[in-house]
């Protein structure tokens, strides 16, 4: 019993000891990032600019849009609709449509920006089915008005709907069925908060602690690290601990910006958004990790990251282009960047406000590829140095 | 007395085809300044660098502190000091900052780094420099507060890769009697160098060719069996019969 007391101690002590050699390290990572004030003001004040920056290239207002109304049914309910709609300061009516190739002719013209499309028997169905469909189609050459213009046309429909609903007491489902015209991925707006997100994690993460890895082979003091008892995986380890702190902190500010400058939504889970950010900063951390095993000088690991992860973040992801009009060669490729699905859930979980099974996909994929390069990097890592 | 520290036994390590260090097999006695020379390329860092647990041998036994470098690794790199060829400080961790993190990295105890701490920079004269960043400091200091941290938790054995590069005549003497100091603590010294004068400063040298030790012995013994000045001359003749080289 008293030895396996002082066996329990002596353990403890172990313990205690490499948790003191580790935190003298991570101590001494820390003062590399604060010592070093030009780097650290980019790293925690880019985020910012990039965020206010887009969020006055935003316009707000929406005031008088002229609309085109396309009614098949032409029953009490569109008809309500319409004048809902009419009597918004937001929208103005300005023309009614007698077919369907009107729409297209309208738009071409630049006469008005969205046109709302009822299907027949709209009141009928409504009734009958409880359930009827609007086509609100939007033209999308300016994406952050489109998405503000069906997004308010959508919530004078959903009012409407349930004034219904109180006057029936029965539930009924108006769909409005969003369709926007040459840019279907609406590129810029809410998309870029995603995406910005994503590429100052893969700044920082990745770009960040491949060098600050390499800098040590280059000067000389991972071999003395080598040569010393600290094992591999804590000079590794302690590493990371900084740049996930940058990390977490440039995220809060980023979302804290974004949700009150910019009033993006953060529709969906918090505990889920900070779940699948961490998954996503330790997959950037590993990449990282296999740049500073491949590259021996700083800026050879700067240009790799730069080159083979930024750029595809920014120009693949679907950050900028929509991967959908990608040719089929850039679409296959731009499934390895790891950003791409990072910045898909963000977006189904802050914009569209979707439950998390419908990001376990993306999850499972970048959990999938933290282990790939993990894996890799750590047996490349040995295998260099001893 | 003599106590071995060092001992290699046909110590070899192989790269594909090539054979960076060949057989080699000698001893190194406690408290002595072995000196290791060779020409650039000639397997000296290799050498060093399996004696230091950096790089497994292929064939052959070595033993450090009487742990063996192929399997007792971790026991090996407690045991030892290492200065690298580069500056193998933090440029941008204060002095005492460099000497306290090496100091925990070794598993020294808190109180022992700082009485050690006081103790070190009085003896180089630095202790103004505690709180000074090291980049701040010229080479020859730096090189000095180097050597210093590599025998700080008073290993039985320091390796020293070229510690005296690009550093002046008269800094290099003030290198030296650090290392006399060190090895009269006891502590073996075990240094490559390209500097001949240097080599005379040694107990003991060999000299590398081609992956293999040509001569191993005192200075003196060295400049008489090769009818030689100065160990200049006994490099020059010995590295003539190299094949190979970097340049």
């Amino acid at each position: 019993m008293k030895f396996s007391n002082n066996w329990h101690e002596k353990q403890n002590a172990l313990i205690i000891d490499i948790m003191k050699q580790f935190l003298s390290f991570v101590k001494k990572e820390f003062y590399h990032i604060f010592r070093d004030k030009r780097t650290m003001l980019i790293l925690l004040g880019m985020p910012i600019v990039q965020i206010i920056i887009f969020g006055f290239a935003i316009t707000t207002e929406l005031k008088n849009t002229e609309i085109a109304v396309f009614d098949l049914s032409k029953d009490i309910s569109t008809q309500r609709i319409i004048e809902q709609l009419e009597a918004s300061e937001y929208f103005t009516v300005s023309q009614v449509l007698n077919s369907s190739d009107d729409i297209e002719q309208v738009f071409r013209q630049g006469k008005v920006n969205m046109v709302v499309a009822f299907g027949e028997n709209f009141n009928n169905n409504l009734l009958h089915t409880g359930e009827a469909s609007i086509q609100l189609i939007a033209d999308a050459t300016d994406p952050n008005q489109s998405l503000m213009q069906t997004g308010y046309a959508t919530n004078i429909i959903t009012s409407y709907q349930q004034e219904l609903m109180r006057e029936h007491n029965v539930p009924f489902r108006i769909v409005p069925e969003v369709k926007m015209l040459y840019n279907p991925q609406l590129k810029g707006a809410y998309n870029f908060v995603p995406g910005v997100m994503g590429l100052i994690l893969m700044l920082i993460c990745a770009m960040m602690t491949s060098i600050a890895i390499v800098r040590e082979k280059e000067m000389g003091t991972m071999e003395v690290l080598l040569a010393s008892p600290i094992k591999p995986i804590y000079i590794i380890l302690a590493k990371a601990v900084p740049y996930f702190t940058l990390s977490v902190v440039n995220l809060t500010s980023i979302l804290l910006l974004s949700y009150f400058v910019l009033k993006v939504p953060v529709a969906g889970s918090l505990f889920w958004l900070a779940a699948i950010s961490f998954i996503f900063i330790a997959v950037a951390l590993s990449l990282g990790l296999f740049v500073s095993t491949i590259a021996n000088t700083q800026v050879t690991a700067m240009l790799i990251s730069g080159m083979g992860f930024m750029m595809p973040v920014m120009l693949l992801s679907g950050m900028i282009y929509p991967i959908e009009s990608m040719p089929e060669v850039l679409q296959w490729i731009s499934n390895i960047i790891p950003a791409k699905w990072y910045i898909d859930a963000i977006k189904k979980l802050m914009i569209q406000g979707v439950g998390v099974e419908f990001i376990l996909k993306d999850m499972a994929i970048l959990l999938s590829m933290f282990i790939l390069l993990i894996t890799i990097s750590l047996k490349k890592f040995k295998v260099r140095l001893v | 007395m003599n106590e071995t520290v060092i001992h290699t036994e046909k110590l070899t390590k192989k790269f594909g085809n090539f054979t960076a260090v060949d057989n080699i097999s000698f001893s190194v006695e406690k408290g002595e300044i072995f000196g290791f020379l060779g020409a650039n390329g000639a397997g000296k860092t290799t050498a060093m660098r399996m004696l230091c647990g950096l790089s497994y041998p292929s064939s052959g036994k070595g033993f450090v502190a009487g742990y063996d470098i192929s399997k007792q690794q971790e026991a090996v790199k407690k045991s030892i000091g290492y200065m690298s060829q580069k500056f193998s400080l933090y440029e941008d961790l204060k002095v005492w900052e460099n000497i306290r993190l090496f100091g925990g990295i070794y598993g020294m105890k808190e109180k022992t780094i700082e009485t050690k701490t006081a103790q070190t920079l009085e003896e180089l004269g630095f202790a103004k420099e505690r709180n000074t960043l090291v980049k701040e400091l010229p080479l020859g200091w730096k090189q000095k507060l180097a050597f210093s941290v590599s025998i700080f938790h008073e290993p039985k054995i320091v390796f020293l890769d070229e510690p005296t590069g690009g550093v002046d005549p008269a800094t290099r003497r003030q290198f030296w009697e650090l290392i006399y100091q060190a090895a009269n603590r006891g502590i073996t010294v075990f240094v490559t160098t390209h500097y001949m004068d240097e080599a005379e400063y040694c107990n003991r040298i060999s000299i590398m060719v081609d992956g293999k030790i040509e001569a191993l012995d005192t200075p003196k013994n060295l400049r008489h069996r090769f009818n030689a000045k100065n160990m200049d001359e006994v490099f020059q003749q010995l590295a003539r019969k190299a094949k190979r080289s970097d340049n």
